[in-house]
């Protein structure tokens, strides 16, 4: 287990004018440029001046709802979104240090495309890309693409069960694949043998060969090994399902407990599904995912969130812990769950750009004097951030 | 007051993985590099290009069972890649080639319509069909396209997602705090299609960009091609580098339009052109002869010759006469995943052809090869370059052309330098660029948002 003192990792959650419903009408808030470049630039580039670890992007293949299972007919909230792969990629020449993590739905896209193009994003940023996989049980995200259906299920129906275990088990499948074709070229592939005439080394490229129940892929990749070996795949997780997929495949997963004790319980599962992979020297990180208002003091960010909500028509439910308070507090929080055994936090802004400014000038320095923060990038890539080896080819070993 | 030149439209090509990429010369850098893709897309910005070009690849190439290795082998994803050069350039437009057998179009009209937002209007799209299995072993799908369905599926597929790139018509996003009303409407981005490739509703969720949707090239030549392009595009990528066969192929396609509503000038021709330059025409015909010799090895004439022949032919030698034997007919499988040996429509006459030409200049395999498989399309020095293209033009030959350097990143940077500065002097190129979108560019008009469909919402 950590302890205090020792480094914490620090990821925040980018998500439109924030994760709160109301926050595109805050006053800092500029909700005509969400579907500009320079807004996603100007994130990035705050967060690397925090020293943060790395941002995720979301997406997903459907419009933002209110309702879980399907479009809602709102107005009063953000509608709309660009692409995450893309947006990472778009500011990834603007950036130099910090990782940058696109959401991939799984379930509805080609595992070949998605590998080549975070094999490119790490090319493009010079080895910080990362990928958050996602699984999709939505009937009207099925419907836009009209190759699978999924069947009505309530939570708690065996049918629900059934169909999370799936669907975890072809993201499996999917990472294994992209793992496979991330390797499928030998990091000296490319041999510019004048000589013989030879640009590459034929035997250094490897068929993936992978057959399974949802995909077959013959490979090799169209693109060499990307500059990290292995871009840092991760996953948010709420349930055993997700614990185990987290376990088997991932460098990361994001995780939404309670408490200190639900922190602790939660990493016990993943350590089991890790150990039960045959991955127990692996470092696989478990970071607490939590929604956060942050102001000066207490009082001011509760009233913030009140008036949030009041404009929202409802309190925000989320999945995450919302935290409401100063970064001080934040810091106690924090430093109290990683002695809980997380390794590192995704915070979600509730209003951007004022909590990730309060992250980045708030948070990060009281916990550089903490000495729990670094205070320059200590390294080049987002695994070196991460205490992540770069590995070695499973091709190559053969 | 007279009527200002006929434009010339000029874009660069990042050549990668054809045998048109001279790799072992010493100023040949890395062709998967981001470096080297900024590097040719700034070049390009600077001479003021309308636009940068990446084709398509979806499985290492394969001749004889092995994966092919004489040329360059390795690219990016394409769509990651121009989003990255966005960051980097401020006015050349961004054209990526994207098939539409191995893609969804839900998928593929979020990404151009991101890459569209993200570029502030600079995104085009070359649709490119592929059918084959080969490909499709490593797909979901895999190859499950019958190759007369080919162009049926493509313009489907173009359709569907004009509908989803018009599902938003622009206005819907109002962002106004004080009402509290981010949307004007509800019922954002609907859309239904149904036939036999595409059975998909829903909501379309990323906001109509600021051209609308891509700029569409297309690349056919055959009758069909010809018809797809004069229906769907915006330009046409392929042509003839001849005067005289450029002239035929441009009054064809543009005699095609008006069939479909529109005028000669909503569709542009835009061949691609290979170049080799010198101080004299003298020197760059020597160059040239030098550079064709760099990209037609012994090897590689071997392989070309395996891809019209059918057959293994690795105990001929380079040097040596052409096989007296005929092409192995049936099923073309020596070399996969080549969009080139499509292109030998009859092998025993283009047999029958190479044969005599070698026997009647004494050529052996290679110099033939060399011969028959695309002389660069400009030699000069930069002021003869400048005048033929220009005359192409003048001439409606073409509208411009897509520039293929064949040294990576830097073989444009002459060009650049020393051509372009002649065709700004005689006032057929663009000193500066005037609009921001790649539509504008091309000199084409707005998009108009697309007409609201009565979408029947369909039940869930």
């Amino acid at each position: 287990m950590p302890t205090p003192g020792l480094p914490v990792h620090i990821a925040v959650a980018l998500e439109g004018a924030g994760w709160h419903p109301a926050a595109w009408r805050e006053p800092g808030a500029r909700p005509a440029e969400l579907f500009a470049a320079r807004y996603w630039a100007g994130l990035a580039g705050e967060a690397e001046r925090g020293l943060l670890d790395f941002v995720t992007f979301e997406d997903s293949l459907s419009l933002q709802s209110a309702d879980p299972a399907g479009p809602d007919e709102r107005t009063d909230q953000v509608r709309g979104r660009l692409d995450a792969v893309l947006t990472a990629a778009r500011v990834a020449p603007l950036t130099r240090n910090i990782g940058l993590i696109p959401a991939v739905t799984v379930t509805h896209t080609e595992p070949f495309h998605i590998s080549k193009a975070i094999a490119t994003l790490d090319y493009v940023s010079t080895g910080r890309a990362g990928l958050r996989v996602q699984v999709s049980a939505r009937r009207d995200e099925a419907a836009h693409f009209g190759r699978r259906s999924f069947p009505r299920v309530r939570p708690g129906d065996p049918a629900a069960a059934r169909l999370a275990r799936d669907l975890f088990d072809e993201a499996a499948d999917y990472v294994e694949v992209t793992r496979r074709l991330w390797d499928s070229w030998e990091d000296d592939a490319e041999i510019r043998e004048v000589a013989t005439g030879r640009f590459i080394d034929r035997d250094k490229l490897h068929y993936v060969d992978f057959e399974r129940r949802w995909f077959s892929v013959k490979g090799p990749s169209i693109t060499p090994r990307p500059p990290q070996g292995q871009p840092v795949v991760t996953a948010l997780a709420h349930g055993s399902e997700a614990y185990r997929l987290v376990g088997r495949v991932t460098d990361l997963g994001y995780v939404t407990p309670r408490d200190a004790r639900h922190a602790h319980d939660i990493v016990t599962e993943i350590r089991d599904a890790q150990a039960a992979a045959g991955r127990a020297a692996e470092t696989v990180h478990v970071f607490g995912d939590l929604l956060v208002f942050l102001d000066r003091d207490a009082v001011t960010a509760a009233a913030r969130k009140a008036r949030l909500d009041e404009r929202a028509g409802a309190e925000h439910a989320s999945d995450a812990l919302a935290f409401t308070g100063t970064p001080p507090q934040l810091a106690d929080l924090l430093q109290d769950w990683q002695r809980a055994g997380l390794s590192g936090f995704r915070l979600r802004p509730a209003a951007i750009p004022h909590d990730l400014t309060q992250i980045t000038r708030g948070l990060v320095p009281e916990l550089q004097q903490r000495g729990a923060f670094r205070r320059a990038y200590e390294a080049a890539t987002l695994r070196g951030l991460l205490g992540l080896p770069r590995p070695a080819n499973r091709y190559a070993l053969a | 007051m007279s009527k200002p030149a006929k434009q010339v439209h000029l874009a660069a090509h990042f050549p990668g993985v054809n045998n048109t990429t001279v790799w072992s010369d010493p100023r040949a850098g890395s062709h998967i590099d981001f470096s080297s893709f900024a590097y040719l897309a700034r070049t390009a910005e600077r001479a003021k290009f309308d636009f940068l070009f990446l084709a398509e690849g979806l499985r290492l190439r394969e001749q004889n069972g092995k994966i092919y290795d004489l040329d360059v082998v390795g690219r990016p994803d394409t769509f990651t890649v121009l989003a990255a050069l966005a960051a980097v350039t401020d006015r050349l437009g961004l054209a990526g080639t994207i098939n539409s057998t191995f893609n969804e179009p839900y998928e593929v009209a979020r990404q151009f319509a991101t890459l569209d937002h993200l570029s502030a209007g600079r995104a085009a799209w070359n649709v490119v069909t592929s059918w084959d299995a080969f490909t499709g072993e490593n797909f979901r799908r895999g190859g499950f396209l019958p190759q007369d369905q080919r162009y049926e599926r493509a313009k489907t597929f173009l359709r569907t997602a004009w509908e989803l790139f018009d599902s938003w018509q622009g206005g819907e996003i109002l962002a106004d705090r004080d009402s509290g009303m981010f949307l004007a409407e509800a019922d954002v981005g609907r859309f239904a299609h149904h036939d036999t490739h595409f059975e998909i509703a829903g909501r379309f969720n990323v906001p109509r960009s600021p051209q609308g949707g891509p700029v569409i090239f297309q690349a056919g030549d055959s009758d069909e091609g010809r018809e797809f392009a004069a229906s769907s595009a915006d330009a046409i990528f392929s042509g003839h580098s001849t005067l005289e066969a450029g002239k035929a192929f441009y009054a064809d396609v543009k005699g095609r339009l008006a069939r479909h509503g529109r005028s000669p000038d909503q569709l542009l021709i835009l061949p691609a052109a290979t170049f080799v330059l010198a101080d004299t025409d003298a020197e760059a015909r020597d160059l040239a002869h030098e550079v064709r010799l760099q990209q037609v090895s012994g090897a590689t004439a071997i392989a070309f010759l395996e891809q019209l022949w059918n057959r293994d032919l690795s105990g001929y030698d380079p040097d040596g006469p052409l096989p007296e034997i005929d092409p192995d007919p049936g099923e073309h499988t020596i070399a996969r995943g080549r969009a080139s040996v499509r292109m030998h429509r009859d092998p025993f006459a283009t047999a029958n052809e190479w044969r005599a030409k070698a026997a009647a200049g004494n050529l052996s395999i290679r110099e033939l090869i060399i011969e028959v498989t695309g002389r660069q399309s400009f030699i000069g020095s930069p002021a003869t370059i400048a005048t033929t293209i220009n005359e192409f033009v003048q001439a409606d030959a073409s509208d411009g052309f897509i520039l293929v350097p064949h040294i990576t990143p830097g073989g444009l940077d002459e060009f650049a330098d020393t051509v372009v500065p002649i065709l700004q002097e005689r006032g057929v190129f663009r000193a500066e660029y005037q609009g921001s979108t790649l539509r504008q560019h091309l000199g084409l008009a707005p998009r108009a948002a697309g007409r609201r469909r009565a979408v029947a919402r369909a039940a869930s």
